[in-house]
């Protein structure tokens, strides 16, 4: 038994959202699938944190009527930049990675909770990101590298073409990929690679497709490992009001924009 | 400045911007956007008697123009409004009211009786439309005698004001909301959302875990202003319209079509400043035209 238990609920901290115009400093089309969207603001960005995410307004898109929530990506404090990870999947996100140097785009951010900072330095950390859900990863890494920890990485995707922003991750802690077609790291899904069964952890950040995130769950009940999910269930507003977004858990239907997108997996009702 | 007061039944806002239930949450959420005591009516979440979970997940569907919702009146109940909820939110400087939806008549009554012993909740709306619930909501709605029994049974509990929401649903609005009329309805708001439905062709299933849902959203507009038109020439009581309102010239439409107040719903969603921008565009319109007062326009369609 452990003497002292662990607090494993998320705190919810109210910050202040904010309506802004921000002005596209660099899209970079990082190969077919993706672009990184670099964002800035003439007045100083809100504060941020890790796992939070923005909605972002698409105009010109005539099958586009809601925003579309994205992740935060990464702060740049010193070019007071804000970076969003896009995929392109419908013609929403396709005409967001369209936008132009110097255009702007209406984004309402901070939104969500976020992952919770471990409590303990020497606590060995694993985040587990795959396709677009590499995106919080990077924004987390960085914070957890800046307080002292040193991060595991372990990304996984398609094929080496679809492993993005290895550069930027390699800054901030040590680097694991897995691709589907071993092009590049170990051959197969996240959750088959060999950092899982020579290597012991106290805690695990993951976000990606929802199949990985269950096995990702999986392997962190099994071998009773803290785990924190990130969900990305359709929604119409991202501030709470929609109800739309909702996931089942230990307290009945809550809203993943507001009581999320962060969850221990603990508060989860996934069968896994 | 125009004058913006307008009366439903012996409510009075100060200008005819209204929220829609289950777009606004109770406006507490848009509190870091807003002034919210600048809108003329918040209309909070359906409320119901007993706690309800609301439909599974997945509750919504992006279609052309719009969306489609399945929530199915997920709330707390009744008694942790007036508890919990009620508290916090009785001090905004403006009508608050409270959409009151149930599954049988007696759970309307009940819940309209708690409604009515809270000073600062000016009206309920009473939701006999929703048509994302199995039993009750639209049930009363797309009969004359279903509409007919409810209303008469929630006046009697009831003393101020009682809008009652029409579902568009049906085959003839007007004769709903003459129904409504003649059993004590202060107003009739309409309309609720349009049943619809959308389908993931890869893997053949529906998009909504509950199959259909209701249509909202700037795809709707006309056929809410045609209905709006319809009612606002049926009956005496004023008409609170709604149905895809984006911006103030939406807004104005709907009250030259006979609406003495409107309400903003799916737009609250895409800009959660909106509600204050339609009150703006409304006031310089009638500025713009030299009107004195928005009850000037009123019904002022030429035809």
């Amino acid at each position: 038994m452990q003497g002292k238990s662990r607090i494993n609920t998320l705190l919810f901290i109210h910050m202040k959202k904010y309506i802004l115009d921000l002005v596209v400093s660099e899209n970079i089309q990082l190969n077919d699938n993706y672009v990184l969207l670099k964002m800035t603001a003439p007045t100083e960005l809100p504060d941020m944190l890790p796992g939070q995410f923005a909605e972002l307004e698409v105009e010109g898109s005539s099958k586009t009527f809601l925003r579309r929530p994205i992740s935060i990506n990464f702060i740049d404090k010193d070019n007071n930049e804000v970076w969003f990870l896009i995929q392109l999947v419908g013609d929403g996100t396709r005409h967001l990675a369209a936008v132009k140097r110097g255009q702007t785009i209406n984004v309402i951010l901070p939104l969500g909770n976020s992952f919770t900072m471990p409590e303990n330095a020497s606590e060995r950390l694993l985040l587990v990101g795959g396709g677009v859900g590499t995106a919080p990863m990077l924004f987390l890494g960085e914070q957890l590298s800046k307080k002292g920890f040193t991060p595991n990485f372990l990304l996984g995707a398609r094929s080496q073409n679809d492993l993005l922003q290895l550069n930027e991750f390699t800054q901030y802690g040590n680097v694991f990929t897995t691709t589907e077609d071993g092009s590049m790291g170990e051959k197969g899904y996240v959750t088959q690679h060999s950092l899982l069964s020579t290597q012991t952890f106290n805690k695990i950040y993951t976000c990606g497709p929802k199949p990985m995130m269950m096995a990702v769950a999986k392997y962190a009940k099994t071998n009773n490992i803290e785990c924190e999910v990130s969900l990305e269930n359709t929604m119409a507003c991202g501030f709470g009001v929609c109800l739309c977004c909702v996931e089942n858990t230990t307290e009945g239907h809550i809203c993943v924009c507001k009581e999320g997108p962060v969850f221990n997996i603990k508060k989860l009702l996934w069968q896994i | 400045m125009a004058d913006l007061n307008v009366n439903i039944g012996d409510l009075r806002l100060k200008n005819p911007v209204m929220t829609a239930s289950g777009t606004f949450g109770y406006g507490e959420e848009f509190e870091d956007f807003i002034d919210v005591s600048r809108i003329g009516g918040i209309i909070v979440k359906g409320t119901t008697l007993h706690k309800r979970e609301g439909n599974p997940y997945p509750r919504m569907a992006e279609t052309p123009a719009g969306m489609l919702n399945a929530v199915g009146l997920q709330n707390k109940g009744v008694h942790y409004f007036a508890d919990h909820i009620y508290p916090r939110i009785k001090h905004i400087d403006t009508n608050i009211i409270v959409n009151v939806s149930g599954s049988a008549i007696e759970d309307y009554v009940e819940t309209a009786q708690i409604i009515n012993s809270l000073d600062n909740i000016s009206a309920i709306e009473l939701n006999i439309s929703c048509p994302n619930v199995k039993e009750g909501g639209m049930a009363f709605g797309v009969t004359t005698t279903g509409a007919a029994s409810v209303v008469n049974a929630v006046r009697k509990a009831y003393d101020k004001t009682l809008i009652v929401k029409l579902s568009p649903n049906v085959t003839d609005i007007a004769e709903i909301a003459r129904a409504v009329e003649a059993n004590g309805a202060d107003s009739v708001s309409l309309i609720n959302t349009l049943l619809g439905m959308a389908i993931d062709v890869e893997r053949r299933k529906p998009l909504l875990s509950t199959v259909t849902g209701g249509l909202s959203g700037p795809a709707v507009k006309p056929v809410a202003l045609r209905m709006v038109w319809q009612v606002a020439k049926a009956v005496k009581i004023p008409v609170i319209g709604m149905g895809g309102i984006m911006d103030w010239k939406d807004a104005i439409e709907f009250i030259l079509a006979g609406a003495s107040a409107i309400q903003i719903g799916t737009a609250n969603f895409i800009d959660p400043t909106v509600c204050v921008k339609v009150e703006d565009g409304i006031n310089n319109y009638l500025n713009k035209h030299k009107y004195q007062s928005i009850t000037d326009i009123i019904g002022a369609l030429e035809i």
